[in-house]
């Protein structure tokens, strides 16, 4: 247990009076990149807004390096990326990054490193509102970044993002865990699966999947990640015949 | 909560407010063009401007810092910034004081401007100490931002924030005594009246206009003041809740 960043235990949540996870079980080892695959809809921004603590859960227990998600003590240690890159449009890339270090007891120095990290040391004073789409997304995870912590949780970090920064992102993300952090990604995009060291497929709330992904390849007899999650798909849809 | 946070914060909103040129002309300008056609309207009669205007000055802050706040908090929940805050050591009391310091210091600017142009410019005759005025109008930007925080939280897009402006400043408005002084409205208007926040900045502002020592009344009134503040940012704070649906 002690060699797992994150374990989560029968985890229920309930949104707008449907079940969107009804009780799931999944752990995150130390040190790794974990990658949370599946459909848009299928509950991960859930599963990880209930990792962080702001998630309202009907269920089950999160637990984040030893503690209940979202205690006290887990709020400078845990970083967290929404969907929404959010920082604030109207203050400069610097600006944000900087108030986002003194918020979790950083310095400035802390702050310019985390730029320089994502690259954006050229656009560190330009307004956010008038970065690219990219520029956007990297500004954002300096903002998580600069608060050095030892699990992140990264919601869909490279949507919408050309091939050429989707990579330079990921081997950021390589290179987070290489110092032994732990992060949880999500992505509906299946080919980032070769860039995790396990995935976790998930659709309709419930985990298909959950092994590295040369193992997963070989149990569906698949070539790629997209083929693999279909024929569990397709198993697991035979599987619920007679209920359905 | 953590004084390094709160402090950062309020330095982060004001440079928001900084890089905004527009909104801050229009929260110093737009209360001095208000009362110079105030003063205009009753060039005849500077009697009945001199009872007016203090009270206006009473009002504006409350108004702009209303609108302001609630505006901007809405965006924090929109944008998502406000869930990455809640995810970090911000305490949600790091979050609101850190907004109300903010909208203070913009209410002293507005203040001290305002306070001017109506005395020097508009010839308003104030018979007390006009730093009084300034430390009314700021605790009344206070309560304007503290009502601000308190009704975004009600609202789930900026048209229905917007209308809160009108729904829960228009009826204090009414009721404040500008329109008819507040003792000779209807009994249940009246104790409606002695309720409402406004009244008390309206009061206050009055008080300070026409008596020469009126430290002694206004006192009271910033008392009231200061309550409502604070019942309306426990509130606010209820409407902040880490773990979201």
């Amino acid at each position: 247990m002690a060699d797992d960043a994150i374990v989560v235990e029968d985890l229920r949540v309930t949104r707008g009076g449907r079940e969107v996870l009804p009780g799931l079980s999944m752990t995150v080892p130390r040190g790794q990149v974990v990658g949370l695959l599946g459909p848009s809809g299928g509950g991960k921004s859930t599963l990880m807004r209930s990792v962080v603590g702001v998630q309202v859960v009907a269920g089950g227990t999160v637990t984040v390096l030893g503690e209940p998600a979202g205690s006290p003590a887990l709020r400078s240690r845990v970083g967290y990326l929404t969907q929404a890159a959010s920082v604030y449009a109207d203050l400069s890339v610097k600006d944000n990054v900087r108030y986002f270090a003194r918020v979790l007891g950083r310095d400035d120095a802390a702050a310019d490193r985390a730029i320089e990290s994502v690259d954006l040391t050229d656009h560190a004073d330009a307004r956010v509102e008038n970065l690219s789409g990219g520029q956007l997304s990297r500004a954002g995870l300096a903002c998580t970044l600069v608060g050095d912590p030892e699990v992140l949780v990264l919601d869909e970090p490279t949507v919408g993002l050309d091939p050429v920064l989707r990579r330079d992102l990921w081997e950021i993300f390589r290179g987070l865990a290489a110092e032994g952090r732990t992060l949880l990604v999500s992505s509906h995009v299946m080919d980032e699966a070769v860039r995790c060291d396990r995935l976790v497929l998930l659709r309709a709330g419930r985990v298909l999947s959950d092994s590295p992904l040369p193992e997963l390849l070989s149990r569906t007899g698949t070539e790629d990640a997209d083929s693999a999650f279909l024929a569990l798909v397709d198993e697991d849809a035979s599987h619920d015949g007679g209920a359905a | 909560m953590n004084p390094r946070i709160t402090l950062a914060t309020a330095a982060r909103i004001l440079r928001q407010l900084r890089g905004d040129h527009r909104t801050v002309a229009l929260m110093l300008v737009v209360p001095c063009v208000l009362l110079g056609l105030l003063a205009w309207v009753y060039s005849d009669s500077p009697v009945v401007f001199d009872q007016i205007g203090p009270a206006l000055l009473g009002v504006f802050p409350l108004v702009v810092m209303f609108i302001v706040t609630s505006i901007a908090t809405l965006r924090e929940r929109t944008t998502g910034t406000l869930e990455r805050l809640l995810t970090t050591p911000l305490g949600k009391g790091d979050l609101i004081l850190g907004y109300a310091l903010a909208f203070g210091v913009m209410a002293v600017v507005q203040a001290v401007v305002a306070s001017a142009f109506a005395v020097w410019v508009c010839g308003l005759d104030v018979a007390g100490p006009l730093w009084l005025l300034v430390v009314i109008a700021v605790v009344d930007a206070v309560l304007g931002t503290a009502l601000g925080l308190l009704a975004s939280g009600f609202a789930r897009t900026e048209f229905q924030a917007v209308q809160f402006m009108p729904a829960f400043i228009l009826p204090q408005f009414l009721l404040c005594g500008l329109l008819m002084p507040r003792d000779r409205m209807p009994g249940v208007l009246e104790a409606v009246s002695d309720v409402l926040p406004l009244s008390y900045a309206v009061d206050a502002m009055k008080d300070v206009s026409a008596q020469a020592d009126p430290l002694g009344d206004v006192l009271p009134s910033l008392g009231v003041m200061v309550l409502w503040v604070a019942v309306a940012l426990l509130l606010g704070s209820l409407t902040l809740p880490r773990r979201t649906p």
